[in-house]
């Protein structure tokens, strides 16, 4: 196999690892924000049950986590799985996943806030949502900026364990050309892919940091 | 007339402490009264109460004659509907001891967010008004800055402008100059000095004494969570009629 073919192989590995980071941040983002309402609010079942959802994201693997997603609708209600659900399987078992995690980052942005800010707005007459969405989210998202680069930078890695189910993402295809090449040159290709992106990212939230510097 | 007035206001916490055990207190237009009392006497407990930040246990409150919480058959005190506590809260202004500006906001925004996105009120006014209102306070060259470029006592003085463009009838200040190093305090005072010959009507707890005596018409000196004594702030000062008053005072002169 020339270079070349096995580059453009690897590219189409790596636009699946692409789509699978996009589409799970996009997800688990907002997600994770609900769940961490739920997980400080008053209601007690609401705030026990994620209590413990958050507590089984972070308590068990993830591949165990995308497997049971995969095969669970097979294995426990007899329900065939189709070609194209695997993918999807990926995006949710990762979605809930990180969903988990940050939650527990937006929380401990949340609750790092002030007492005061809710005060000042609460006299200012600014209704509860207000507050929440003009006040308080805005300076939690700057709190929370560098815990959440961690996670998108690990999110980034954990793109490969989608090969447990035989998503073609790129390490799949990287392990699939080691073998019946037997070179461990597209090995190094994607170690240099995952690094470039990594760096990509981290050069993104950085900028990101930098342009929420202007208050303090 | 009345702008403000809470009667047999009771408030305990869960460990039972009473801090407020019946006080009334009403304040009429123009007028200016300063809360003075040992740390602990439930003068901040009763500032929040009249700002709608605590909840009392028994009590009647009203503002401008509207009632925003009375007592039901049981004695316990009962709140307006949030539709009207949110219309009674523009009539009053609360101005911390620690500012609690909008750090994410500029210094206009600050002042100008509430009212525009409140109260609804045209943004090129409401604009306007924050900057004259900035200029009042002397911070004019400041409307872009943010809270952080700011000393203490800018802060507090956005912080008082912040609480004016809502048009209170009423302003409430929690100990304005607490946070403030010493040589700040002043140009905080001379900012509610001159509210005060504008006849802005005023309720100031502190504990700058001799502040309080030459800006407040009225002084009251609560301790123990009940006023213990009140009066025109000139003859309070000078001349204390109970002895618990006449205590406190002594120790803050010595």
């Amino acid at each position: 196999m020339s270079i070349s073919v096995m580059l453009s192989k690897l590219g189409e590995g790596m636009i699946t690892s692409v789509l699978i980071f996009t589409l799970t941040l996009l997800f688990s983002l907002p997600l994770g924000l609900i769940v961490a309402l739920a997980r400080m609010s008053k209601n007690i079942i609401l705030k026990n049950f994620t209590r413990i959802y958050i507590s089984i994201m972070r308590g068990t693997p993830l591949m165990l986590q995308l497997l049971v997603v995969y095969f669970g609708p097979y294995y426990l209600f007899g329900i065939s799985i189709s070609s194209g659900y695997r993918f999807w399987a990926v995006i949710l078992a990762f979605s809930i996943n990180y969903a988990a995690y940050f939650a527990e980052i937006y929380r401990g942005g949340i609750e790092s806030m002030p007492l005061g800010q809710y005060e000042a707005a609460r006299v200012l007459g600014y209704s509860e949502s207000q507050t929440f969405m003009k006040i308080i989210l805005p300076q939690v998202i700057k709190r929370i900026i560098p815990a959440i680069t961690n996670e998108v930078i690990t999110l980034i890695k954990d793109t490969s364990l989608a090969f447990s189910i035989a998503v073609t993402e790129m390490f799949t295809v990287a392990k699939a050309i080691a073998s019946s090449e037997k070179t461990m040159v597209s090995y190094v290709a994607a170690g240099i892919f995952y690094y470039v992106f990594n760096f990509v990212v981290a050069v993104v939230m950085e900028s990101i940091e930098k342009k929420l510097d202007y208050y303090r | 007339m009345e702008i403000f007035s809470i009667k047999n206001a009771k408030k305990s916490f869960e460990n039972n402490l009473d801090v407020l055990q019946d006080i009334s207190i009403s304040v009429a237009k123009g007028e200016v009264a300063a809360i003075i009392g040992p740390s602990g006497s439930g003068k901040s407990t009763l500032l929040r109460c009249a700002t709608l930040l605590e909840k009392m246990d028994s009590g009647e409150l009203y503002y401008s004659g509207e009632k925003a919480a009375w007592n039901n058959e049981a004695g316990k005190t009962v709140y307006a509907s949030p539709e009207k506590l949110r219309q009674i809260k523009s009539k009053f202004g609360l101005v911390f001891q620690n500012f609690n500006l909008f750090p994410h906001y500029s210094v206009l925004k600050n002042i100008t967010d509430a009212p525009i996105s409140i109260q609804k009120r045209k943004k090129d006014e409401v604009i306007q008004e924050g900057l004259v209102l900035l200029e009042k306070m002397g911070l004019s060259d400041k409307a872009d800055a943010y809270p952080f470029q700011l000393s203490g006592g800018q802060q507090q003085r956005v912080s008082i402008a912040r609480a004016l463009a809502m048009k209170p009838d009423i302003l409430f200040f929690d100990e304005p100059t607490s946070a403030l190093d010493p040589e700040l305090t002043g140009e905080i005072l001379r900012v509610i000095r001159s509210l005060a010959a504008e006849h802005m009507t005023m309720v100031i707890v502190t504990h700058e004494i001799e502040f309080a005596r030459n800006v407040a018409d009225r002084i009251i000196f609560i301790a123990g969570g009940v006023i213990v004594e009140e009066g025109n702030a000139e003859s309070l000062i000078s001349d204390p009629q109970n002895d618990r008053t006449k205590a406190f005072l002594n120790r803050l002169q010595r």
